[in-house]
């Protein structure tokens, strides 16, 4: 293109936006442990593992664990 | 700044994760529970013991399963922007909404499709109830590995990149990344408890609903983030609404 011999430098395509690696580690660390937490409990808890005595917990999402993949029973 | 933007990516993650649970819920109330009934059904043709029924099939088949569908979005979702704020800009040159729709097939193959193919989904009575502990450890160690391996792949195709070019590197990261996963599967111990007589047709069904629960589940949080996420990094829309003094100086610049 001859009009871009008007810009102002040769890099044309515009650089994408970075988010800094600090800017994104604290919120990283924190809702990436919670969600992890949330999935936990939808995908394993009171299966091989129990943090909750009973099995309320396993037989409330019980069907979504099993469509969802995750092993049930 | 910088700090709030990932705070706004982060809660549209989780409202695009929302979103997604309610279509990926429909879709499994709908062609996921028929495949639950007959593992129920042939459950209950083959165990003498009837345990108590905490929760009724009928609970569990609407709001239970809704819960667990919509928590599994939000949570997936908030972590897969997470994933998007690691990754835009240093994937290659891709915008907000290519990098959310490759950061959520990235994240669909890793956490459920390549896990998927070495321990698909089972309904209830396809397994035997005593293994569950050897089989979720499998589980989450197929998907942690896939996920590292993952990875692994995308470092090593940056890494590439500036002596091979973008497309030779991303051929050889996948390649790498591929035969990875061959190798892994093919030393991690099979499960195969499915009883002979266990309706086969009502097994494979149940996978495919699954299969398609979960791309579903993802398709949509990958295409409502990338058009949350571009809203929030890109506020200025590119084509007719562009404000009257944005096209002056675009003039005057010619
Ligand atoms: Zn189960």
């Amino acid at each position: 293109m001859a009009h871009s011999a008007i810009a102002p430098a040769p890099l044309s395509p515009p650089a994408v936006l970075k988010l800094p690696i600090r800017a994104i580690l604290p919120w990283a660390a924190f809702f990436g442990l919670l969600m992890l937490v949330l999935l936990y409990f939808v995908g394993a808890e009171q299966g091989a593992t129990s943090l909750l005595p009973g099995a309320g917990v396993h037989e409330w999402v019980h069907d979504g664990r099993h469509l969802l993949g995750f092993p049930c029973h | 700044m910088n700090s709030l933007t990932v705070r706004a990516l982060l809660v549209r993650g989780m409202l695009a994760g929302v979103a997604a649970g309610l279509l990926a819920f429909g879709l499994a109330y709908l062609i996921g529970e028929p495949g639950m009934n007959a593992g129920i059904a042939y459950e209950d043709a083959h165990t003498h013991e009837h345990g108590m029924e905490l929760v009724s099939r009928a609970l569990q088949s609407t709001a239970g399963l809704a819960t667990a569908v919509l928590v599994f979005g939000t949570a997936v979702g908030g972590i897969t922007a997470l994933a998007f704020c690691f990754a835009l800009g240093r994937i290659g040159r891709f915008g907000a909404r290519a990098t959310a729709a490759l950061v959520a097939a990235g994240a669909f193959a890793t956490v459920y499709l390549v896990p998927f193919l070495k321990y698909p989904a089972n309904p209830p009575g396809a397994n035997d109830p005593a293994t569950i502990g050897k089989r979720t450890t499998l589980y989450f160690l197929m998907i942690a590995l896939t996920v590292l391996l993952a990875l692994a792949a995308v470092l090593l195709g940056r890494r590439l990149a500036g002596r091979w070019g973008n497309w030779n590197a991303t051929l050889a990261a996948a390649t790498a990344f591929l035969v990875m996963i061959a190798v892994a599967m093919a030393f991690l111990p099979a499960v195969n408890e499915t009883p002979k007589d266990f309706p086969a047709t009502a097994l494979w069904q149940f996978r495919l609903a699954s299969l398609g629960i979960q791309a579903l589940l993802w398709s949509t949080f990958g295409a409502v983030f990338g058009y949350l996420a571009e809203r929030v990094l890109e506020p200025k829309p590119a084509t007719d609404a562009v404000p009257a003094n944005a096209e002056r100086t675009a003039a005057a610049a010619h």
